[in-house]
């Protein structure tokens, strides 16, 4: 066991696949030499050699093409996108060729796309959103976001030995701030299954990404108030466990939808249908939902504090449910 | 128009064996017989689902460049390269089938014209937006540059899909990390109605090979022997390390952009002067001077394709058409493929 950084974690995480499968290589803008943004591939290009870890020029559309054509000749491309922001410039790679070739005719495709998303950098609005609803709506692809240091290692292990594209949401905020003794051997965590982070009777929070942390935080304070939330951590949102969101819904019979991604398409749109569809009857109180307005990330600290969920938005909503 | 000179350091004139121009010849004959029999047979019948996409009058192209092909070598061809899937090994009546939106097929009823590939036959097929395949190219050539083996990848588009960012960033990425891949560039002068003036202001595009770091040649398109030699000789560039080239294959689209298209805006001229440089009555003119195949031969060659042609759309009439169930299948790949788990189609 080591005591590893979230993004030491993903470091770890890709470095063993590295060495376990000759077929698993990086593209990215300055992941080679400069070991990448936010390091997560430092000392690769060292390790494993400039046919292994590419620096790339600033193409994004031409580097995820070219993973797909790589993955085609049987490699296992993990590709870097520096903000996951800038996926867009890569979009109809993704959605029209990765996503849709096996459907289509049958080849797999097992390309990662890996980056940092989220805000509470004060990255302003292209350094910080949350697209992942993007591809949860493009059926072909597999979207994950781990919450933990632990889960990020055994995710994009996960993801790598998936013959599947799949998008790897990293979160910035999380990246050095949590910190876990995580195991230096081989391990996976499978794709498609939720986590139940902290158990609970009175309120199920559904969340993923850097919101489980502020879900955690405001069940803390809350039980000293004498109200219990269960959270839940999703780690997958396509596929996602309808199973364990269906679970802590019936045992809680509440439920708020949490997510720092904006609201109108959001993920917890998505849950808030499964649940009114099979947990109707489960429910004693409507389902809510805490996220960030419809509007780009904002820079300025005071704005991009007014748009994100934090423990006392949610415990203020939690308190409201309660009460129902 | 000109063609411009091969590239510096490029064996000149790569002549192919009288087997190889038998073979040219028929390939050309079964691609312009079976797109007439698609657009002008099947299509009125009623037939076809979907739109019907040719490459009248730039058939050259897909048959020089893929007899140009090694083993171990793989393709992109395009909507209107119909020879390249042949000459691949697709059966013809697959392709029928594919037309006639049939479930056994490549695609087993999930994409239709040409948008067929099997990586057993080295065939990565478009997608419809036209441009996306050429960073695919690059990749694939990334990883035949890494195995070592000389194998290049061809990569088809028209001139229309030159204006899409894609096919920048791809020649661009091909030049900096000297990929073995071949831009073919069939510039067959109309890009649905938008004709080149509306398309792009240089002059040729070959010249932008040049402007990314690569040879670029211009070809004539209508001469399956000046395909055939200028690809061949861009292939021996890449084989030998010396990584992309462009080549700008002139053509006129002799059919319109897809089959309900009349076409009615290319000028009337053109289409004449055009049908002057049609690369079939040039390709049996060059043999029969030559005295490589006489007239007899040539006709019997035309008997052949009908027939194969009557056979393949005979078997694919017959085929059926996908069960409606089988729409949500095979989403994912797994360890439980559902297309692995298909059974044996029928014979081609």
């Amino acid at each position: 066991m080591a005591l590893l950084t979230y993004v030491e974690a993903i470091r770890q995480g890709i470095w063993e696949e590295m060495e376990r499968d000759p077929s698993v290589f990086l593209l990215g803008e300055d992941i080679g030499v400069y070991g990448g943004a936010f390091k997560v591939t430092a000392g690769m290009l060292e390790r494993f050699g400039e046919d292994r870890v590419i620096d790339t020029p600033i193409s994004e559309s031409a580097i995820v093409g070219a993973a797909i054509g790589a993955a085609l000749m049987g490699m296992r491309p993990v590709v870097e996108m520096q903000f996951m922001d800038f996926i867009a410039c890569g979009f109809d790679q993704i959605v029209n060729m990765a996503a849709k070739l096996h459907y289509r005719w049958g080849p797999a495709v097992p390309i990662v796309i890996r980056g940092p998303s989220g805000a509470g950098v004060h990255g302003g609005p292209y350094h910080s959103q949350s697209n992942e609803m993007w591809f949860v709506h493009t059926p072909g692809l597999k979207v994950v976001a781990p919450a933990t240091a632990y889960d990020a290692k055994g995710l994009v292990k996960a993801a790598i030995r998936d013959d599947n594209p799949v998008i790897f949401f990293e979160h910035k905020f999380l990246y050095r701030r949590i910190k876990e003794e995580v195991p230096e051997q081989d391990y996976v965590v499978p794709i498609g299954k939720a986590a139940v982070r902290r158990e609970g009777t009175d309120i199920a929070v559904i969340t993923y990404g850097a919101m489980v942390w502020t879900a955690l935080d405001a069940a803390r304070e809350l039980e000293k108030e004498g109200l219990s939330l269960e959270v839940v951590d999703l780690r997958s949102l396509l596929p996602y466990d309808e199973e364990t969101v269906l679970a802590s819904v019936r045992k809680c019979s509440k439920v708020i939808l949490l997510h720092e991604d904006t609201r109108t398409g959001g993920m917890a749109g998505e849950l808030a249908a499964l649940i009114a569809e099979k947990a109707f009857e489960d429910l004693d109180g409507p389902i809510i939902r805490v996220t960030a307005p419809d509007t780009p990330v904002p820079f300025s600290p005071p704005l991009e504090e007014y748009f994100l969920p934090n423990a006392q938005k949610l415990a203020a909503a939690a308190r409201k449910l309660a009460a129902y | 128009m000109k063609s411009t000179p091969p590239a510096k350091g490029s064996k000149r004139g790569i002549k192919p064996d009288a087997a190889t121009l038998a073979r040219m010849l028929y390939y050309l004959t079964l691609t312009r017989e079976s797109e007439l029999r698609l657009e002008q047979v099947l299509y009125r019948q009623g037939k076809i689902v979907g739109g019907v996409y040719v490459g009248r009058g730039q058939e050259a192209i897909g048959v020089g460049a893929a007899l140009a092909m090694r083993p171990g070598d793989v393709t992109l061809p395009c909507h209107r390269d119909f020879s390249v899937f042949v000459i691949r090994g697709f059966s013809l009546a697959d392709i029928f089938a594919n037309w006639l939106a049939r479930g056994d097929t490549p695609t087993r009823g999930r994409d239709n014209t040409l948008h067929i590939g099997d990586l057993n036959l080295g065939v990565i097929p478009i997608i419809s937006p036209l441009g996306a395949t050429l960073p695919v190219a690059c990749g694939v050539g990334l990883v035949l540059k890494q195995r070592g083996k000389g194998n290049v990848v061809l990569t088809h588009f028209g001139e229309g899909t030159t204006s899409l960012g894609d096919v920048h960033e791809a020649m661009n990425l091909a030049a900096v990390m000297k990929l073995p891949v071949i831009f073919i560039c069939n510039n067959n002068q109309f890009a649905y109605s938008t004709p080149t003036e509306k398309q792009y202001a240089v002059k040729s595009l070959a010249l932008r090979g040049p402007a990314y770091g690569m040879p670029g040649e211009r070809v004539d398109g209508c001469d399956v022997l000046a395909v055939y030699d200028a690809v061949g000789r861009a292939a021996a560039r890449a084989r030998a390390g010396k990584g992309p080239s462009l080549l700008e294959c002139l053509t006129l689209r002799m059919a319109g952009h897809s089959a309900h298209d009349a076409a009615e805006y290319v000028p009337e001229k053109l289409k004449l002067a055009w049908a002057k440089k049609d690369p079939i009555q040039r390709l049996e003119k060059f043999l029969l001077a030559r005295k490589i195949m006489t007239k007899q031969q040539i006709e019997e060659l035309h008997k052949r394709v009908h027939q194969e042609i009557d056979a393949a759309v005979a078997q694919a009439e017959a085929r059926p058409l996908p069960r409606g169930e089988e729409a949500v299948e095979g989403v994912y790949c797994g360890p439980d493929c559902w297309w692995e788990r298909r059974e044996v189609r029928p014979q081609k």
